[in-house]
């Protein structure tokens, strides 16, 4: 299969994660509403499709597709990982990046750690196994009790800058891969990319800070 | 000028190879990097030593074939510019130039700075042309063309394929030179027909070649001496993944 089908499959599985999680940061927002309605939004999302699909119906819908442009996306970023290593035999003594920026650099890295920090994040908010005091069907209290412990709070928040800057560089990188391009909007897959790289980015990040600051509690 | 020159020294394709260090004075601001390397292989030859290998032909920016890494950029630090037009001035007295081939597992090393980069050859041959029987120029004015088109193929077709989009590429990837010289074509009349195969024939040549793929770095652009936008680059994907969907194969 040609890298450029390769390139197509990771810009098309990643702009479902990247739909996916302007849901999941929209819907964290709702913290902000109080535990009510969060943990109603959280019991929504078991609903959802009722009654024409059965409970959870959807849901396991919506995560299957997501599994599986998961794994698409690193199955095309390892396999083409491996064509680029192959193409260069031997390393320059010295090669400089002229325009080549951090982020665009640093996209298999992003990725990797954005990888372990959502089976982290699963483990802790979704399953509960490595919560000190997860209770079940609760999630506000579990977001909170969650982030008001400082060192896992500064992990999200970590791994959440990392995203914005996964981001920043795939949201862009997308429209190349596809052959998006017209002079007309090339100057708006920047702007796109950098908007949603921040809107996403400081979405997600402002639930554990305002759990630190004492806002939500 | 007095400088400190760090050139890459290689026997043959399979010998192994390594920096070495020479020191080179009066050296005019005025010269062009390639004059100067004619000057350390007249100081080398007078020592009875084997000067230095490396590609040029026109010395004028046009022909493609001069092709170093100048201290870890393709063709020097110099943007629009081809080795052989870049000049002395650029550097300053007493600086440390780290000289290198094009590094790619499809440029094969045949000696010192010369590379062998006859795979963009089978890339072209494998569908860069279009398919009329030639004979005398047709009338120019027969088949209308927008200025605005002609120019944009014209930036494609500037090419002049040397390979710094290869050699500046972290992944090696010869994605600016396929996609310019699939662009030019298909975005002219003349190249309609052959559109769809051009496209995956020279796609797949390329990749059969063990070029790398694309990162979306800007790398090319950035040191291409021609300046060609990665705007072809998508220009190519659009074509390839279209003509793919049509199921088209290589010729």
């Amino acid at each position: 299969m040609s890298s450029i089908v390769k390139k197509a499959i990771m810009a098309v599985s990643g702009f479902m994660l990247f739909g996916w999680i302007i849901g999941h940061m929209t819907g964290n927002l709702k913290v902000f509403q109080g535990a009510e309605k969060f943990n109603a939004y959280a019991e929504f999302l078991r609903e959802m499709g009722a009654p024409l699909f059965p409970e959870s119906g959807v849901l396991w819908l919506v995560r299957g597709t997501l599994t599986l442009a998961l794994v698409l996306h690193v199955w095309s970023a390892t396999s083409l990982t491996l064509i680029n290593r192959r193409a260069r035999d031997k390393d320059y003594e010295t090669r400089k990046g002229v325009q080549l920026d951090y982020a665009a650099r640093t996209m298999r890295w992003s990725g990797y750690l954005i990888a372990f920090y959502i089976v982290y994040h699963l483990m802790h908010l979704t399953w509960g196994n490595v919560h000190h005091n997860f209770v079940a069907g609760n999630p506000y209290a579990n977001l909170v009790s969650g982030f008001q412990v400082v060192p896992i709070a500064l992990v999200y928040i970590a791994a959440n800058l990392l995203l914005g800057m996964h981001l920043y560089h795939g949201l862009w990188s997308m429209f190349q891969s596809l052959g998006l391009n017209h002079p007309s909007y090339n100057l708006w897959r920047r702007y796109f990319a950098v908007t949603f790289a921040v809107v996403v980015s400081l979405g997600f990040i402002s639930v554990p800070v305002a759990v630190l600051t004492g806002l939500v509690s | 000028m007095k400088l400190t020159l760090k050139v890459w020294r290689q026997e043959t394709k399979d010998a192994p190879g390594a920096l070495q260090t020479y020191e080179v004075d009066d050296i005019s601001p005025d010269y062009s990097f390639l004059e100067m390397l004619d000057m350390l292989n007249e100081r080398l030859e007078e020592q009875g030593q084997r000067p230095v290998a490396f590609d040029h032909d026109c010395r004028e920016g046009v022909c493609g074939a001069c092709s170093m890494m100048v201290d870890g950029q393709a063709h020097g630090p110099q943007a629009r510019t081809t080795t052989c037009q870049l000049h002395m001035r650029e550097f300053t007295d007493g600086d440390t130039i780290v000289i290198e081939p094009w590094r790619a597992t499809a440029f094969s090393i045949v000696q010192d700075l010369m590379v062998d980069r006859s795979a963009f050859d089978r890339i072209i041959q494998a569908g860069g042309f279009i398919s009329v029987n030639t004979g005398s120029a047709p009338e120019a004015n027969l088949m209308p063309i927008p200025k605005d088109v002609a120019d944009d193929a014209f930036d494609a077709a500037t090419c002049i394929g040397c390979g710094a989009c290869v050699a500046q590429c972290p992944n090696g990837a010869a994605q600016l030179f396929t996609a310019a010289k699939i662009g030019h074509l298909s975005l002219l009349p003349q190249g309609q027909a052959e559109r769809d195969t051009r496209a995956v024939s020279m796609v797949e040549q390329m990749e059969s070649e063990l070029f790398g793929s694309c990162s979306n770095f800007r790398e090319c652009e950035a040191v291409c001496p021609k300046a060609i936008s990665i705007d072809w680059i998508a220009r190519m994907n659009r074509d390839y993944l279209r003509a793919k969907l049509k199921g088209v194969t290589r010729r």
